[in-house]
């Protein structure tokens, strides 16, 4: 018989249910923690250079994190939030996708965006909310976005990236472009109902997108096992007639291998697909969390030995890549260049106060540009009162 | 009496509810063995057990239906929407099934068990996603109620009230005033009045009216004037919804002036309800026109919050404005 969607299914005569833990998906292991294959992998084909980009953009990240959690306790910047255990799932993911492949992510895939080669002054300009950000410093720290680099600008507000995801690659296949959308999220947000509603349009629209679940143990405080009963996000995409795979996220072989097999199936099917990566927030979920208030140092512990980049250190070390003396130097000079980009951006001026009406609308509305002429003249009767603004009205 | 910030405030109502009344649950994102990101449901759990203090998966719509359900038996569930600013997936969940549950059912059924927390507002640095004022989207829904404390004392007066009351409460805390409010608070159980405004102030001159975290900024702006020989009128609203004409206009009656401040954009927002009322029910007492100062007609911003917010000085140059009329 057909289901009402014309599907064939079998039928049974006696009653029985099908468990809810019945689907199983496997993990995608290619390196191990001592810098060598699984037994029966197959590293992916990389070539050098793009193999020591994955490693210096994981790198760099790890060294920016460092320094802008530092730069938020001294009280530079508002607030940050680092991706610490999580540098290879999106950094060996954007190393599998096309330049002009549409990425929507959440907030934690900093690795994504500077493999796509956002720069320093990029980073800091956004995260000094100056007048050079893109955003025009309207958006928390950490909320960044380029046009130039198909980067869409981070939304707070969780998973509502991923039916938009589906839109997007949508609109891909009908230009006829021959690139597809990756969507990142965390397993958190996998409980909205934009989640599913994201992934059922994909599915019955044919949008050639990769979802793709950072499924990391937390959700600020919520461990997965609150968030989520079973086997995890990976066999909700089945349910939704997708493809899926699970991949270790500190992995970067696998999640590279993992996203370029998607990224093959969705353009060449125009069928979305979802990679679940696991790998372990190492850090607290922002610079306003402490998680000693929900989790042990023991569990920490247990999760820093899966260190995504000593294992693909090794691996490069072996291949002779990478040596032990320049990859120390490399360190001491990123510390370096990131100390002074940031001292420079700190010192550049905030957007200026048209800035606090333009983009509203194409254009401001009568009623918004008098709100401003009544501001300005507020302004210039106090200007000490708004120290940022007063001295430069016209 | 105990000093308390309004966090704990707010804690302390929720634990004398738990007592109290075995249907009241506590739950939403993080609320559970951490006590929420700002620790107003902490130890909740560990005094009332899982069942009655829990984490929910990261749904705020599904936070809200549950609410719903858990209501429409009888219970009273008392859920926590993380911030103000992510209420919106829940929208349809709370405008068109919580508002609605027992009108369209004849009263049937009902959910008036229902108290919504969520934090709002700004002055935190949060940009558009962290700051938000929302209350004038529920204040347009009715079946609801909109409820806003400016200090501890309120805070658990009025939330005690919203838990007791027959109708679903939606009930905004000014983040901003978590820690920062500070004052004394009777330890024992005490209800605030829900739709009761009150005069914060006696004054003859002019009536100034705010809520929330506002309230501390208007206050501001009246020693302002006062400086200048303005006697002003202190109006806090408390409830948006139902809100306390009677009260207002009993002051505007005395004062003749008003001025109106809230955190929300100016177009739409809460204060034009409030304009419209009372030019009917105090026409011929006004001497000047009503003023509103509120934030601007755009999403709220961050490096130019400062600019942005409805402050004392604005306040200050609007009471200024309406007595030299």
């Amino acid at each position: 018989m057909t289901n009402p969607n014309n599907a064939t299914i079998t039928t049974v005569h006696t009653a029985e249910f099908t468990a809810g833990d019945a689907l199983k998906i496997p993990t995608l292991r290619i390196l191990r923690d001592d810098g060598s294959l699984y037994e029966g992998a197959v590293a992916p084909d990389l070539d050098k250079a793009t193999a020591l980009k994955m490693y210096d953009t994981m790198v760099f990240i790890r060294v920016l994190d460092e320094r802008m959690l530092a730069a938020q306790r001294q009280g530079r910047i508002s607030f940050y939030m680092q991706c610490l255990g999580e540098e290879a799932a999106t950094v060996g993911s954007a190393a599998a996708l096309d330049d002009k492949d549409m990425i929507m992510a959440q907030y934690r895939e900093q690795g994504a965006l500077r493999y796509r080669g956002f720069t320093l002054e990029q980073f800091m300009n956004q995260l000094f909310s100056n007048e050079k950000d893109l955003g025009k410093g309207r958006q928390m720290p950490v909320h960044y976005g380029s046009k130039d680099i198909y980067y869409m600008t981070i939304s707070s507000p969780l998973g509502t990236q991923i039916p938009q995801a589906s839109g997007y690659a949508y609109a891909q296949k009908l230009r006829g472009l021959n690139n597809t959308t990756i969507c990142y999220f965390g397993e958190g947000a996998a409980s909205e109902g934009d989640f599913h509603a994201g992934l059922n349009m994909a599915a019955v629209h044919k949008a050639p997108v990769i979802f793709f679940c950072r499924n990391n143990g937390y959700a600020i405080s919520t461990p997965a096992n609150e968030q989520f009963v079973g086997d995890g996000i990976a066999c909700r995409a089945v349910g939704y007639g997708m493809k899926a795979l699970r991949v270790d996220g500190a992995d970067i072989l696998a999640v590279y291998q993992a996203t370029k097999m998607a990224r093959e199936h969705a353009l060449a099917t125009n069928e979305p697909v979802l990679i679940e990566s696991i790998a372990y927030r190492l850090g607290a979920h922002s610079s306003s969390d402490d998680p000693s208030g929900y989790r042990s140092k023991e569990e920490e512990e247990k999760w820093r030995q899966n260190d995504p980049i000593s294992r693909y250190r090794l691996w490069l070390i072996e291949k002779g890549w990478l040596n032990d003396a320049d990859d120390k130097a490399t360190i001491e000079t990123l510390r370096t260049e990131i100390l002074d980009a940031l001292k420079v951006a700190e010192k550049v001026a905030k957007p200026g106060i048209e800035h606090l009406i333009s983009d509203v609308y194409a254009e401001p509305i009568p009623a918004l540009q008098q709100q401003l002429d009544d501001l300005k003249a507020h302004i210039r009767k106090y200007p000490d009162a708004y120290p940022v603004t007063a001295g430069r009205l016209d | 009496m105990a000093k308390m910030n309004m966090l704990q405030a707010i804690n302390n109502a929720l634990d004398l509810a738990m007592a109290k009344d075995d249907g009241v649950v506590c739950f939403g994102e993080d609320v559970g063995h951490f006590g929420g990101v700002f620790r107003a449901t902490s130890k909740l759990q560990e005094k009332y057990g899982k069942a009655r203090c829990f984490n929910t998966p990261l749904t705020e719509q599904g936070i809200a239906g549950f609410a719903n359900g858990m209501a429409a038996q009888g219970m009273k569930p008392v859920a926590e929407i993380q911030f103000a600013d992510y209420i919106f997936p829940a929208f349809d969940q709370i405008v068109n099934e919580t508002a609605k549950f027992r009108y369209r059912s004849g009263n049937e059924f009902n959910v008036g068990g229902i108290v919504f927390r969520s934090p709002y507002g700004g002055g935190i640095a949060g940009g558009h996603y962290h700051s938000q004022s929302p209350e004038a989207y529920f204040a347009h829904t009715p079946g609801l109620k909109v409820v806003i404390p400016r200090d501890p004392y309120q805070a658990k007066g009025l939330l005690l009230a919203a838990i007791a009351d027959p109708d679903p409460v939606i009930f905004f805390e000014p983040k901003k005033l978590y820690r920062a409010s500070v004052g004394e608070v009777p330890e024992d159980y005490y209800e605030i009045e829900l739709g009761k405004a009150e005069v914060t102030q006696q004054g003859t001159d002019i009536t100034v009216l705010a809520w929330g975290a506002q309230m501390e900024i208007v206050q501001k702006a009246v020693e302002m004037a006062e400086k200048e020989g303005v006697s002003c009128e202190v109006i806090d609203l408390r409830s948006i919804l139902p809100w306390d004409a009677d009260t207002v206009a009993a002051s505007v009656k005395k004062t003749g002036r008003l001025v109106i401040n809230h955190e929300a954009p100016l177009t739409g927002g809460f204060a034009g309800e409030i304009a419209a009322t009372m030019q009917k029910m105090c026409f011929l007492h006004l001497e000047s026109p009503i003023e509103r100062v509120c934030g601007l007609d755009t999403p709220y911003p961050l490096a130019l919050e400062k600019e942005y917010v409805a402050d004392h000085l604005k306040t200050y140059e609007a009471i200024m404005r309406s007595v030299n009329f």
